[in-house]
C-alpha cells in the first residue's frame, strides 16, 4: 500500500494555554489535531499529577497534529510564540500516512 | 474566650471539618484514596448552583437595597486593595522576588468560594441569618485582585505580564462567576415558589455534598502539604497564616462601616480572609508564566485554606459577633 511522508508534531502544554495554542495552530492553516489529557508526569519542578486538581491551572494537555512537511515551519513559528514562556514540550517526528489528501 | 473555644470545638467536630481532616490525613498517609476529577467538578457545579440560587431567592424575598450596592462596592475595593497589602507583607516577611510576590498577593485579594460555602454552613448551624446578596459580593471579589497584581508587576518593569482581551474574557467569564451569578439571577427570577420545586435537590442534600467536596479538598490540600517541603520557608508559612487574619479584620471593618448584620459581616470577613486557588492560579499561569505555581498554590491551598476552614471560621464568627453584638 502506498505511504506518504508527514510530520507528527506533539505539543504538551499547560491547560490554561490550550485555547491560545489551538488558535495559533488554526492560524497556521492546520485544521486537524487531537487533544489528549495528561494524567501526570515529572519535570524540572518534580513530579505532578492531575489527580484531585481543583482548577485548570495545574493541568497539562497534549495536542497532536499530523501535517504535510511543507506546513511544518509555519506551524512551529505559531506554536513557539505561544509556548515560549510557558511550561511545555514540543517534539517533531517523521511519520507516514496512508491517505495524503487528508493532511 | 470560652465562647471562641466553644465555637472552635463545635466547628472542628462538625462533619464538614472532619471530612476535610480525613482527606488531609489520607493524603499525608499516602493512601490510594482518590476522588474522581469528574465527580469533584460535578460537586463543585452543584454547590455553586445551590448557593447561587438560594442567595437569589433571598434577595427576591427581601428586595434590593442600598446595602447590597455598598457591600458589592466594598467587596470590589477589598479585593483590589488586599493584594497591595499582601505584597508589602511578602516583601517584608519573605525573599520572594517582585513577580512571585505579586502573583501570591493576587490570590489573597481574590476569594475561595469553598471557604465561603463552608462559612454559610457555619452560619446555618449557628442559626444566624445572612443577606442572600453575599453571593454576588463573592462573585464581584474574584477578579479585581488580578488587576492589582498585574499592576504591581508592570510597575516593576522586566518582562511583565501577558494580558490580552482573551485573558480578560476568561477571568470575567470563568465558570465559577458565570455559575454563581447565573444561579443567583435564576433565584431572583423564580423566587421562593421556584426554589420550592427544586428544594429537595438543592437544599436538603447540600451539607452532605459539601462533606464529600471537602473530603476531596482535604486530599488536594494534603498532597499540596506533602510536596511543600521544598517551597515553604518560615516567612512564607507565617504569611500564609497571618494574611487571612489581616484580610479578615479589614473585611470586618468594612462590614462595620456599611452596617452589615452579624451573618453578612461574618461572610464579608470570610471572603476577605480567603485566598483563591482556582480563578487566580489559572490567570497567573497565562499572564505571569514566570511566577512559580508551586509557591502560590501551596500557600493558598495547603496553608491558608486549611487554616481558614478549621480555626479561621470560628475566629471570624467570634469577631463578627463581638463587632455587632450579635
Amino acid at each position: 500500500m502506498e505511504q506518504h511522508d508527514a510530520k507528527r508534531v506533539v505539543i504538551t502544554i499547560e491547560t490554561p494555554m490550550q485555547r491560545r495554542l489551538l488558535a495559533a495552530i488554526e492560524e497556521a492553516g492546520v485544521t486537524g489535531y487531537s487533544i489528549l489529557p495528561v494524567i501526570g508526569g515529572s519535570g524540572r519542578s518534580g513530579p505532578w499529577s492531575a489527580e484531585g486538581q481543583v482548577g485548570r491551572a495545574g493541568g497539562m494537555v497534549q495536542v497532536i497534529c499530523i501535517i504535510r512537511p511543507d506546513r511544518l515551519d509555519g506551524l512551529l513559528d505559531g506554536v513557539f510564540a505561544v509556548v515560549e514562556r510557558h511550561i511545555g514540550v514540543v517534539t517533531v517526528t517523521d511519520c507516514t500516512v496512508l491517505r495524503a489528501e487528508r493532511f | 474566650m470560652d465562647g471562641l473555644l466553644s465555637l472552635a470545638l463545635t466547628n472542628l467536630g462538625s462533619p464538614l471539618i472532619l471530612s476535610f481532616v480525613l482527606g488531609v490525613a489520607a493524603a499525608l498517609g499516602r493512601s490510594d484514596l482518590v476522588f474522581p476529577e469528574a465527580a469533584a467538578k460535578a460537586l463543585s457545579i452543584y454547590l455553586l448552583f445551590a448557593i447561587g440560587i438560594k442567595g437569589g431567592v433571598s434577595v427576591a424575598d427581601h428586595g434590593i437595597d442600598l446595602r447590597l450596592g455598598l457591600t458589592v462596592l466594598a467587596g470590589v475595593a477589598l479585593s483590589a486593595a488586599l493584594p497591595l497589602l499582601a505584597f508589602q507583607l511578602l516583601k517584608a516577611m519573605t525573599r520572594l522576588d517582585r513577580t512571585n510576590a505579586a502573583a501570591v498577593a493576587a490570590h489573597y485579594g481574590s476569594i475561595s468560594i469553598v471557604t465561603f460555602v463552608a462559612g454559610t454552613s457555619v452560619l446555618q448551624t449557628a442559626g444566624i441569618p445572612s443577606d442572600g446578596f453575599m453571593v454576588a459580593v463573592a462573585a464581584a471579589m474574584e477578579a479585581p485582585a488580578i488587576l492589582s497584581a498585574l499592576w504591581l508587576i508592570s510597575r516593576g518593569g522586566g518582562s511583565g505580564a501577558q494580558v490580552d482581551a482573551e485573558l480578560w474574557r476568561e477571568i470575567l467569564l470563568n465558570g465559577s462567576i458565570v455559575l454563581l451569578i447565573g444561579a443567583f439571577a435564576i433565584g431572583i427570577i423564580v423566587g421562593a415558589d421556584g426554589l420550592a420545586e427544586v428544594e429537595s435537590f438543592f437544599v436538603a442534600p447540600f451539607k452532605g455534598a459539601l462533606c464529600l467536596f471537602l473530603l476531596d479538598m482535604g486530599l488536594v490540600a494534603g498532597r499540596g502539604l506533602r510536596r511543600s517541603r521544598d517551597v515553604l520557608t518560615p516567612g512564607l508559612l507565617a504569611f500564609g497564616l497571618l494574611m487571612p487574619v489581616v484580610g479578615g479584620v479589614l473585611g470586618a471593618m468594612a462590614g462595620m462601616l456599611i452596617g452589615l448584620p452579624t451573618g453578612s459581616l461574618f461572610l464579608l470577613t470570610v471572603l476577605s480572609a480567603s485566598a483563591s486557588y482556582i480563578a487566580v492560579p489559572a490567570a497567573m499561569r497565562v499572564a505571569v508564566p514566570d511566577a512559580d505555581p508551586g509557591i502560590y498554590l501551596t500557600l493558598s491551598l495547603g496553608i491558608t485554606f486549611p487554616f481558614n476552614l478549621t480555626l479561621g471560621l470560628p475566629l471570624y464568627l467570634a469577631l463578627a459577633r463581638m463587632l455587632t453584638g450579635g
